[in-house]
């Protein structure tokens, strides 16, 4: 019963997990390996141009996404966390498709073939595909009495190229609640969290993140998870509330509730404590 | 919000802006049934001067400097609210988008320029690393906006946290990096 063959997936972390939310990337390999994903982070990725690239010229962030893209073993799926560099990498991708002319030109600019065929998958994906059964034999702390906003931000949103496709993005609750934790939908559950505004306008992205975290609050949650790294922080540092709560990347969670030991180093970085509420409700020592 | 505006003088109207813009985006918005739901759900409308369903109007009458100065174009961070609420499946970021790169290419003073140096930070932080480095691209745009004090217990915070690194990361393979952010007819010179 206890099956973990072993997942063999390539790993694209992104500069957000890979250095401000360090405690995302070193939960999600926790988490990764008490699900039996085995990850390879692919040698030497780039930015995937994100909002900049994009705004100021996006025929660079597209080259910049390319790039990434080619330098994933076209055998295991990609698996992205970032849910911006999901939606960058997945245009990108569709372009390669469509464009051979494109394709063929950037191939021979880095001498490394582009897998049209490259499955691009997002972490929930893959749980939610290849879990269940993982996710309850993995199960060692449940975490019974645990309200949680699911909080999405535009996560949820997708440009209209990409509707087709599938996203998996929702299924925090279903993981969570499944792992014994109770949902408080009743929430600004899908309120932009600002993204780079933050660091522009904070005024504008304070008034937004003390809504979102006010309703949490009124809706009686004790914590916010949610899957992107730049939701995580706004909603930690922009928050200017009496009561603040604590908002966990979802793989922390994740790790947590699978048993994982070394989570003082991912706490320890939060701005918001949330060891007091986890202690409280009995989930660490 | 912007509330009087000169008049609309039909002999000034640009008629190629909106074939411009639908080229460059590749969003067909002449399908906008003016229903307004993309401002309505827009969480940043108060930051605006235009809703966005104001911009994508001008496109159609043809204000071509109008929407190209507005800040409405740099305040999106394409959360997509508004195309996901769009009937019409617009892609209404990506006409934002084009706004801006059309902007910068004709030379209309930008309607933020707060913003537009914030990505031009960033995209010299991609172009040195191959990475974004946070620490780097905020304290140079607090160095060039001069708001040095703004944000700063902020930032102290954020580096106790080890939020911040002090070192970029770095891609090895720089010249392909650093390929992408240099024109064509750089690379045929001597």
């Amino acid at each position: 019963m206890n099956d973990l063959t072993p997942l063999e997936f390539s790993y694209f972390p992104g500069c957000s997990v890979a250095t401000t939310a360090t405690e995302s990337n070193q939960s999600l390999m926790k988490a990764c390996q008490r699900l039996g994903f085995h990850l390879k982070e692919l040698e030497d990725w780039n930015c995937c141009g994100s909002s900049p690239a994009n705004t100021i010229d996006p025929e660079l962030g597209f080259n910049l996404a390319a790039r990434i893209l080619s330098l994933a073993p076209p055998d295991k799926p990609l698996l992205i966390m970032c849910p911006r560099c999901l939606h960058y990498l997945r245009l990108a991708h569709l372009r390669l498709q469509e464009d051979l002319y494109t394709r063929r030109s950037l191939e021979r600019r880095w001498g490394r073939p582009i897998s049209p065929e490259l499955e691009i998958v997002h972490f929930l994906e893959a749980v939610v595909k290849l879990g269940p059964d993982r996710l309850h034999n993995g199960l060692t702390r449940n975490l019974k009495g645990l309200k949680f906003v699911p909080y999405y931000g535009c996560t949820l949103n997708r440009p209209p190229a990409l509707r087709r496709q599938k996203y998996f993005q929702a299924e925090v609750v279903n993981i969570l609640t499944a792992l014994g934790a109770e949902a408080v939908p009743r929430a600004l559950l899908y309120r932009c969290c600002g993204s780079f505004l933050s660091a522009v306008r904070p005024k504008v992205v304070t008034t937004l993140v003390n809504q979102i975290i006010g309703s949490a609050v009124t809706a009686g949650a004790d914590c916010l998870v949610t899957v992107c790294a730049m939701c995580q922080l706004n909603l930690e540092i922009r928050c200017t509330l009496e009561k603040k709560l604590p908002v966990f990347h979802f793989s922390e969670i994740l790790a947590l509730a699978l048993g994982a030991q070394d989570y003082e180093d991912w706490f320890a970085r939060h701005l918001v404590d949330p060891r007091p509420l986890l202690t409280a409700r009995n989930l660490i020592g | 919000m912007a509330g009087t505006e000169d008049p609309i003088k039909i002999g000034e109207l640009d008629r190629y802006f909106a074939e411009d813009v639908k080229h460059h985006s590749g969003v067909d918005f002449n399908r906008c049934l003016f229903c307004r739901s993309c401002g309505n759900g827009c969480p940043f409308d108060q930051a605006m001067d235009y809703h966005p369903y104001a911009v994508l109007r001008m496109i159609q009458y043809g204000l071509r400097q109008r929407a190209l100065g507005c800040s409405t174009i740099w305040v999106c961070v394409s959360c997509h609210t508004c195309s996901s609420q769009c009937p019409m499946s617009i892609d209404i970021p990506a006409v934002m988008h084009t706004l801006c790169s059309m902007a910068l290419e004709e030379h209309v003073p930008t309607g933020a320029p707060d913003i537009l140096e914030f990505h031009l930070e960033a995209l010299r932080s991609i172009e040195r690393h191959g990475r974004a480095h946070k620490l780097g691209i905020m304290l140079r745009h607090k160095l060039i906006t001069g708001q040095w004090f703004k944000d700063m217990d902020l930032g102290l915070k954020m580096l106790a946290k080890r939020k911040l690194d002090l070192l970029p990361s770095r891609v090895q393979a720089m010249e392909e990096i650093i390929r992408l952010f240099t024109p064509d007819w750089k690379t045929y010179l001597p």
